[in-house]
């Protein structure tokens, strides 16, 4: 008896039941005829189809070509937004020239950009991957920024007591202690790279994830709609897996993780 | 200046100490209106092991940081030796490198991690070389603080309430690594303290700021350990009632002292 209560026990507290369960009404619903495929497709259907896109290619074709557009996006934007912010957070002059600038590009929505960057950018894949750069700039910009303008002023002044130059504070204890700060920028810098490649590659894209999702809908494709929504949740997981990654090997020094 | 240097024991009064380490010569500093020390004249010698008494906002902590270059003399005559070394009361170790990196911060040559195991063993921490500083307790990390001076071989040790924050037992093990440690490395100490039985147990020469000035010292001769106990209770009493802790028995003299103090 007390292994039944057990077992209801484990089935009650587990977290995963209600989707499971989500899945199995939709599923229902669908071959009952309740909820026509033009609505939703099945679940069974959405992984039939996964499936089918992933053997023919198809589907590895155009997230290669949307990841490629990411990692040029991120590599561009990232780069910019750290080395402003060092520039800034490091010096007065830096600070006065970069800051201001840095916060009116803040007010402008970037994806308000997007008819001026076709403009100057035409309709390949540049102003895609300059939308993603000039998107992703900014939460490492400030993150950053801040991380190392909140340096804790007593390390930073023992390590002078120790007769360290500025250069080598800067290195042994203003970076490393931004260090947390920058992560923080990095992980939302990738989940706004996601977001705005969703957008841009809705324009004129003639192959990746948004091209994908475009053709399906002027096709009523309501399973290929949905491969590819899952397909973007798991590029926001991966990237935020990533970052987790990086401060897990990078902030080993950190007591929650110490003592884990 | 109002100094006056009271000789506690039987011993002649002459210096101890043949070259002077530190040496500050009307020595002013002020933020704004507020004069924090005020025509300040101090020698210590090297290898002296002085211990700078005052209560909260006598300047004893503006002092130190003078001492140890983290403030600007702006052209005063300050005479401070090149290599110097600051304990603070929180450890300040760098929680991103790990002890024995800590304790090498700075040097350079590629024998510094046999340099600060090497410290790190001479203050008992020999077996935590690869620890994070936040795992460390209070005592350790102060220790890990004194390893990371000493290795230096500073010609002035200054030490800004280092035991402050420690519990009493833990203090008082400090208190023996320390002199232990100075003996050893022989460097001139100035240490900033408002505790006076610490001062009594651990100084060559106490010295008594209040307002900015020195208004009293005291040399005390006496071995350190059971001898000094001995001498201990009247000494308290004396530096106790310069500090204004015991009114009542304050001596006239002492009282003339404060006149030119802030009330």
């Amino acid at each position: 008896m007390s292994a039944l209560k057990q077992l209801t026990r484990t089935i009650g507290g587990a977290r995963w039941l209600s989707p499971l369960l989500l899945l199995a009404v939709l599923e229902a619903g669908s071959r009952t005829g309740l909820i026509p495929e033009r609505t939703l497709a099945a679940p069974s259907k959405v992984l039939a189809t996964l499936w089918t896109m992933t053997v023919s290619g198809e589907l590895t074709a155009n997230l290669y070509v949307s990841f490629l557009r990411i990692l040029a996006g991120l590599a561009i934007g990232v780069t910019t937004g750290v080395v402003l912010a060092l520039v800034a957070g490091l010096s007065r002059q830096g600070e006065v020239a970069v800051d201001p600038l840095m916060q009116i590009k803040r007010t402008i929505p970037t994806l308000a950009l997007t008819p001026l960057f076709i403009v100057w950018f035409g309709i390949g894949e540049t102003p895609k991957i300059a939308l993603i750069a000039f998107a992703s700039i900014f939460p490492v910009y400030l993150n950053l920024y801040s991380g190392i303008r909140g340096t804790d002023l007593r390390l930073l002044e023992g390590a002078r007591s120790l007769g360290l130059s500025r250069a080598a504070q800067v290195w042994h204890v203003i970076l490393p202690g931004a260090l947390p700060a920058l992560l923080v920028g990095l992980r939302y810098s990738l989940s706004i790279s996601v977001l705005v490649l969703v957008v841009a590659e809705q324009i004129n894209a003639s192959a990746g994830l948004g091209y994908l999702i475009n053709n399906a809908r002027d096709f009523m494709r309501t399973d290929i709609i949905l491969v590819c929504l899952m397909i973007y949740a798991g590029l926001g997981l991966a990237a935020d897996g990533l970052v987790r990654l990086i401060e897990r090997r990078a902030l080993a020094w950190r007591p929650e993780i110490v003592t884990a | 200046m109002d100094a006056r240097l009271t000789q506690f024991t039987t011993v002649p009064s002459s210096p101890t100490f043949a070259e002077a380490a530190v040496r500050l010569r009307g020595f002013t500093r002020s933020f704004g209106e507020n004069t924090i020390i005020s025509g300040l004249d101090l020698e210590i010698g090297a290898g002296e092991f002085v211990v700078l008494l005052g209560r909260s906002g006598s300047g004893k902590t503006t002092l130190l940081r003078t001492l140890a270059g983290l403030d600007p003399v702006d052209g005063q005559d300050v005479t401070v030796p090149s290599s110097r070394a600051v304990v603070f009361q929180d450890a300040r170790l760098l929680p991103w490198k790990k002890v024995w990196r800590n304790v090498a911060l700075g040097l350079k040559g590629a024998n510094a991690r046999d340099a600060a195991q090497d410290a790190l063993q001479e203050v008992g921490l020999g077996h935590r070389l690869e620890a994070w500083p936040l795992t460390l307790s209070g005592g350790e990390a102060q220790r890990v603080a004194l390893a990371r001076a000493l290795v230096r071989e500073p010609g002035l040790l200054l030490l800004d309430e280092p035991f402050a924050a420690l519990d009493a037992l833990t203090r008082l093990r400090m208190h023996e690594l320390v002199l232990s440690l100075w003996r050893r490395h022989r460097p001139a100490v100035m240490m900033v303290t408002h505790d006076v039985d610490e001062a009594i147990a651990l100084a060559d020469r106490v010295i008594l700021l209040d307002g900015g000035k020195i208004v009293a010292q005291e040399r005390i001769t006496a071995a350190r350990g059971a001898e000094r106990a001995g001498i201990a209770p009247p000494l308290r009493q004396r530096l106790l009632s310069a500090l204004g802790g015991v009114v009542e028995e304050r001596p006239a003299d002492v009282v003339a002292l404060h006149a030119g103090a802030r009330p």
